[in-house]
């Protein structure tokens, strides 16, 4: 070690890593329903981008997490979105390629994608029936 | 890509390896494989979490579900549920983790840590002890940088003056005290040694911090060797802790590979090397002098002070020594500043202290809470009560050097002057909490027992005194103590405590002068009633069958294993009191509640 930039480099590198076992970091948090409803739609594809994605970015404000079936198995993957002093939003039918646009549009750029909300599903499957 | 998403912390601390936590990680290792999520999910074993009463103890994080007395057979569970599902398990977790709505409740609104504040813990139960790159995230060895770079020996010094950080090994010297006049010797060799030879019963301290954390040690040991000017230390540590040496040493070796350890640290010309030297096991190796004659080589013999250590310690050149917890709070103090340390504790006791809570307490484990904290919150609060609904009677702290808090007591709170004025000690931080049960001439003689086995024999008070303070105890709890061997044992231990030669010695009496100082009525019923009231002294009891209680049922004289009792069928059985062993046996399986103990 010789100097104090790479305690540093090394500090940042294993923090990214660690941060999750902060207690109840006062970030934001992602969470994918992995019920079996949710793995046979592809939530573990889901999940693994989402982690992928925020390692990528260093997002080490986010957390991501996982949950029990969240009651809409016909719209899985469900990924909701809780930002501190928000409405949580519910992203329904997610995908690997989905997830690249939530994460830089909305937890980057904090600007929900209206089209992917659960909200939007239930507008398009009322216009579909009527 | 690592794609961790999930991590898995496994307690590695002495406790729950000894209730099997190797296991569990196997079982993880496989499971997770069989779920084709090894790769997602990292398990990492941790230093102590604290609460070793309900080990083996695993949290998962993100969630920080915190499950408790994990078994093999519950991991396929956990793993599939929860790490796969994402449902967690909550029969598993913890009780008091859980809201009643089934929301798990974050670590720190836990009442077992609730009120703890966790310094020289704080990294326990947190980071893998093994990897030094945690420990780095973690802020680790950011102070030693911050030393190195910004701040002068004397500037170090100052701060840890200024912060009024007092020795955790018992005594309570000030450790900046020591530096200082180590400082002020002449340049030359010094050395810096940690005191990691814990020998109490009942106190697992340092070694969990050890364990759990064992770099933040080695830090404090370089910036303690920058701020007196030394180039090489000694750890101290008994044989008998295999976990905290393997991991002691492990960290050592990183921190050389990485140059945190060695020659010109972070570039400057300041080096330090630092090597474990194993202790046998003997109590008397904790007193400092004793300490360095046994890491000279020599047998583990205490000297007359002075000259004090600091003048002429290791191998007759400056050295200070100071306890594993002490060095645990100095990166800390150096990276937050003196302020922040002196708003914690109380006047004179700064910070906090960790303690080993053990006896008749429900959460058996370690606590770390800042000075101040009263006895009551400790026992009550953290530790969760007297199980099996009995009466709390007293607390010993420090071990066989300290004394016992009664009851009304309990509201002392815990700091050095606070603990030395009603004569316990503060000591390195065993607590045993006892309940109406224990006979305090019985505890008494327990810790003079030990004494008595770790005397070196060096001086005469110490070897020949303890012994007969023991006889006359032993004297006592048989049944064939006198009322003027009360007043002998008063007179022994007085003069031992102001003749013996080192610590060992002046504090061996301090059991039994605090226990006949709170329980003299109690030393009373034993010679002159010839009767332990807590009914513990097996010499002075006797089991009796009640005659109008017994129906003759015959399981006593069953289960008897010497077979002491005797009669007939559906009448009333008698125990004979020459053959009784009063092991208790009949006692408990008694369905009527016929046998009594007088």
């Amino acid at each position: 070690m010789k100097s104090l930039q790479e305690l540093e480099a090394i500090r940042n590198k294993t923090l990214n890593e660690i941060h999750m076992r902060n207690d109840r970091t006062e970030g934001i948090r992602i969470v994918v329903g992995m019920a079996t409803c949710g793995i046979a739609a592809g939530a573990r594809q889901v999940l693994n981008a989402l982690v992928d994605e925020v390692k990528k970015r260093n997002l080490s404000q986010v957390t991501v997490a996982q949950t029990g079936c969240i009651g809409m198995c016909r719209l899985e993957p469900i990924v909701e979105v809780y930002m501190p002093g928000e409405e949580k939003v519910t992203y329904v039918k997610m995908s690997p390629e989905k997830v690249a646009r939530v994460i830089s549009e909305h937890i980057v750029n904090k600007k929900a994608i209206k089209e992917f909300t659960v909200g939007s599903a239930e507008q398009q499957d009322k216009e579909e029936r009527e | 890509m690592n794609l961790v998403r999930s991590h898995v912390l496994v307690c590695g601390g002495t406790g729950c390896t000894s209730s099997g936590c190797e296991k569990l990680i196997k079982e993880f290792d496989v499971q997770l494989a069989k779920a084709g999520i090894d790769k997602e999910v990292k398990v990492v074993k941790t230093g102590c979490f604290g609460l070793c009463a309900l080990g083996p103890i695993v949290i998962v994080y993100p969630e920080g579900a915190f499950y408790s007395m994990v078994k093999e057979e519950n991991i396929e569970e956990i793993v599939n549920e929860h790490l796969l599902k994402g449902r967690i398990v909550t029969h598993l977790l913890y009780d008091e983790s859980v809201h009643e709505g089934e929301e798990i409740k974050p670590l720190n609104e836990i009442d077992f840590y609730k009120k703890q504040m966790r310094i020289a813990l704080r990294n326990c139960g947190v980071i893998d002890p093994e990897n030094i790159d945690e420990y780095i995230a973690f802020d680790g060895y950011k102070a030693l940088g911050k030393v190195l770079t910004e701040m002068t020996p004397e500037e170090v010094i100052a701060v840890v003056k200024e912060s009024s950080l007092r020795g955790r090994g018992g005594a309570g010297f000030p450790t900046a005290l020591k530096w200082e006049f180590a400082a002020k010797q002449p340049k030359g060799q010094k050395f810096v040694c940690c005191n990691a030879d814990e020998g109490d019963p009942g106190a697992f301290m340092d070694r969990s911090i050890l364990e759990g954390d064992p770099h933040c040690v080695i830090e404090a040991m370089t910036i303690a060797a920058y701020a007196i000017g030394s180039n090489q230390g000694y750890i101290y540590i008994r044989a008998e802790y295999p976990i905290a040496v393997n991991r002691l040493q492990k960290a050592i070796n990183q921190a050389k590979e990485y140059g945190l350890l060695g020659d010109n640290i972070f570039g400057t010309d300041f080096s330090f090397d630092l090597e474990i030297r194993l202790g046998a096991g003997a109590f008397v190796c904790g007193e400092e002098t004793a300490l360095m004659t046994s890491i000279e080589g020599y047998r583990g013999e205490p000297r007359p002070r002075p000259p004090f250590p600091a003048v002429k310690g290791l191998w007759g050149v400056p050295t200070i020594l100071n306890n594993v917890e002490t060095y645990a709070n100095i990166p800390q103090i150096i990276l937050n500043g003196a302020e922040w340390f002196k708003g914690i504790g109380t006047e004179k006791s700064k910070g906090t202290k960790v303690f080993a809570l053990g006896g008749k307490i429900h959460n058996t484990g370690l606590v770390e809470v800042p000075m101040g904290t009263t006895l009551r919150e400790i026992v009550e609060e953290i530790g969760g009560g007297i199980p099996d609904g009995k009466k709390f009677k007293a607390a010993q702290t420090g071990g066989p050097s300290g004394g016992c808090i009664p009851t009304s007591l309990i509201d002392t709170p815990i700091d050095y002057d606070s603990l030395t004025k009603i004569g316990a000690m503060m000591g390195s931080g065993g607590l045993i909490v006892m309940d109406e049960d224990s006979c305090m001439v019985d505890i008494a003689k327990f810790f003079l027992e030990f004494t008595v086995d770790e005397s070196c024999g060096k001086c005469a008070p110490c070897r020949i005194g303890t012994k007969r303070m023991l006889e006359i105890l032993e004297k006592i709890t048989s049944g064939n103590g006198t009322v003027e061997d009360i007043e002998n044992l008063k007179d022994l231990a007085n003069t031992i405590k102001s003749s013996a030669l080192c610590g060992l010695g002046q504090t061996a009496p301090n059991p039994i002068l605090s226990t006949l100082k709170y329980f003299e009525d109690e030393y009373m019923a034993h010679v002159v009633e010839k009767r332990c009231p807590a009914g513990a002294c097996k010499d002075l009891l006797s089991y009796v069958i009640i005659a109008d209680k017994c129906k003759g049922c015959t399981i006593c004289a069953k289960n008897c294993p010497v077979n002491a009792i005797s009669g007939e069928v559906k009448k009333p059985f008698v125990i004979d009191q020459d053959t009784c062993i009063k092991c208790g046996v009949c006692e408990g399986k008694c369905p009527f509640k016929a046998i009594v103990r007088q």
